[in-house]
């Protein structure tokens, strides 16, 4: 049964390549970027559902993050001429205006930079809670942009950087994506990860079984901080430019968004509420250009996908607390189950 | 085993347990009964370092001095809690709020023998190992709550209330199911509002009342006292 489940496991993991592959060849350009943005948002939810979900710790940091991530991956791999013209205001300090290195080692340390970050905010903020913790990691998102728009000689301050090579591709985007799926279920299952939820259901007792509270929530904060750097830094070679005004708290909300509709705990809600959103977010376009309803014309109105995302949040909220998922996840038995207990109301 | 000297807890500015002392020795069952606000339940968080006591308070255990430790260091050293309200963990299966019982212990082997301990002593667990344990019953989630801290084979079982808000017919259950785990060689300090059945139960009892002990002695000794009958036994 086991080696059973591995198989499909296996097959579906093969037949998702080949549909990239034939993605990537096939696709044009625009629907090839929401397909990438749509892995890049995968493991942004995953990030943050790490922390309010599994720990039940409710951060609003994302967004402040994914700026480290992003910033620290453009200086990394733009070209030393890039850097010069681009920051024209005040040159860029030694020795970041002289390195340019590969993708990969410098999504890691995106990724690490972030961590380190999330790591020095965790001491102060995961003294609190609940709403507190909530405001206070917002405002740690906040200060993290003020201190972007003013450090001229390293990020530019608000003009941003332009020119930042496309590196990521859909490989990229959707290997890093299934790589923190994968890391993801096994952390969620193992001995860190039942503390992590039981420090979620109550503290008390789970402080009485012998866990180190502020050492399991410290954790699940660094992760959630590097997984959101590499998110960061893969939007930010994606789109190839970046700026302070990309970073406000409307980023976070999106990802937000994503976590709840999906499933607050749940790792299948959070991928499959990824790309519905992702691809949600282009399809609605057509709200925010005018329209001619009969005699009535409306001009376009840009922001009503947001208006259109918040209703669906109240939807949700009010109707489906529990979001796509509740705290379930998907199985192979789950889905067998699932059919057998179609054939059986068909067969009666 | 426990010893507990001059402990004082504050809360602000309300003192809630006034210098009491008293000792649980090795392979006994000691009961502390007393009102609500008799400063019972903060005794307990105390030993387990969920509260810090005031300057001068002492509470040793097995010759260790845990004053000031925190609560997994103390959970390590084999007292464990069962807190009041069961406090289950309701969106984890059964089987892994047991195994969270014995999270910090580092012996697979000796960790499924205790499950299967635990599983003999509370047979319905074992019926309900991957239901939530949200959805059992009260009794159930009691029950759960007690195999939970047992999975931490703990040489010193704290309980707080473990009758509360469950029917006769189960109190009597559940303190069925204490005596044959003390048996199996646990000591037991457990507090109660019930007094007759920790009075039954126990070898040596306290009375608190408002932050200081008023009364020990053997637990039927104290069943019999004039005083312990009528403020508890309502005789």
């Amino acid at each position: 049964m086991w080696n059973k489940k591995n198989l499909y496991t296996g097959i579906s993991l093969i037949l998702f390549i080949i549909f990239i592959y034939w993605a990537d060849n096939n696709l044009d350009p625009y629907k090839m970027r929401i397909l990438i943005l749509c892995g890049i948002y995968v493991i942004l939810a995953l990030s943050l559902n790490l922390v309010n979900g599994f720990t039940g710790l409710f951060s609003l940091g994302t967004a402040g993050f994914m700026a480290v991530g992003a910033y620290t991956c453009a200086l990394l791999t733009m070209s030393p001429e890039m850097k010069e013209m681009a920051f024209f205001l005040e040159p860029l300090i030694w020795p970041l205006n002289q390195i340019q290195i590969p993708f990969l080692p410098a999504l890691i340390i995106s990724g690490l930079v972030s961590a380190v970050i999330g790591f020095l905010i965790a001491f102060p903020v995961l003294r609190l809670k609940g709403d507190y913790l909530a405001i206070a990691t917002l405002g740690f998102s906040e200060i993290l942009r003020v201190v972007i728009i003013n450090a001229q000689s390293i990020t530019n301050g608000a003009l941003g950087l332009k020119g930042i090579p496309k590196y990521t591709t859909v490989y990229w985007s959707w290997g890093l994506a299934l790589l923190t799926i994968y890391l993801m279920v096994n952390l969620i299952n193992s001995s860190y990860g039942r503390a992590l939820r039981a420090i979620r259901e109550d503290e008390t007792a789970a402080q009485v079984m012998g866990i180190n509270l502020f050492y399991h929530k410290i954790t699940a904060f660094t992760i959630s901080a590097f997984l959101a750097g590499i998110g960061g830094a893969l939007q930010g070679n994606l789109i190839r430019t970046v700026d302070p005004t990309m970073y406000v708290f409307q980023l976070t909300f999106q990802i937000l968004l994503i976590v709840v509709l999906g499933g607050i705990g749940s790792i299948t809600g959070s991928v499959i509420a990824a790309v519905i959103i992702t691809v949600l977010m282009e399809a609605l376009r057509v709200v925010e250009s005018p329209m001619t309803i009969g005699p009535l014309h409306i001009p376009g109105i840009s922001g009503m996908r947001m208006v259109v995302f918040s209703l669906l949040l109240m939807v949700v909220i009010l109707f489906y607390q529990q979001g796509f998922m509740g705290q379930r996840e998907f199985s192979w038995d789950w889905l067998s189950r699932k059919g057998r207990d179609n054939e059986q109301t068909i067969g009666s | 085993m426990l010893k507990v000297k001059d402990l004082n807890i504050r809360y602000g500015g309300i003192h809630a347990v006034r210098g009491i002392s008293f000792e649980v020795s090795e392979g006994e069952i000691v009961a502390m009964i007393g009102a609500n606000g008799a400063g019972k339940s903060s005794t307990l968080r105390a030993i387990c370092g969920l509260v810090k006591p005031e300057k001068g308070s002492s509470i040793n255990f097995l010759g260790k001095d845990l004053t000031s430790a925190e609560t997994n260091q103390i959970v390590r050293q084999g007292i464990t809690m069962v807190p009041e309200g069961r406090r289950v963990f309701p969106d984890l299966t059964v089987r892994e709020n047991l195994i969270l019982g014995s999270y910090f212990r580092k012996d697979p082997q000796g960790i499924k023998e205790d499950m299967d301990w635990v599983y003999e002593i509370f047979p319905r667990l074992k019926e309900r190992r991957e239901q939530l344990a949200g959805t059992l019953s009260g009794g159930e989630q009691q029950m759960l709550a007690l195999g939970r801290a047992l999975m931490s084979r703990p040489k010193l079982l704290m309980m707080d209330e473990p009758s509360l808000g469950l029917a006769p017919i189960l109190v009597k259950e559940i303190f069925e199911i204490l005596k044959d785990i003390h048996k199996q060689g646990v000591t037991m300090l457990l507090i109660e509002q019930n007094a007759r059945m920790a009075l039954q139960l126990a070898h040596y009892g306290y009375v608190l009342e408002t932050g200081s002990i008023i009364l020990e002695g053997t637990g039927e000794e104290l069943a019999i006292s004039e005083m312990v009958k009528k403020a508890y036994l309502g005789e």
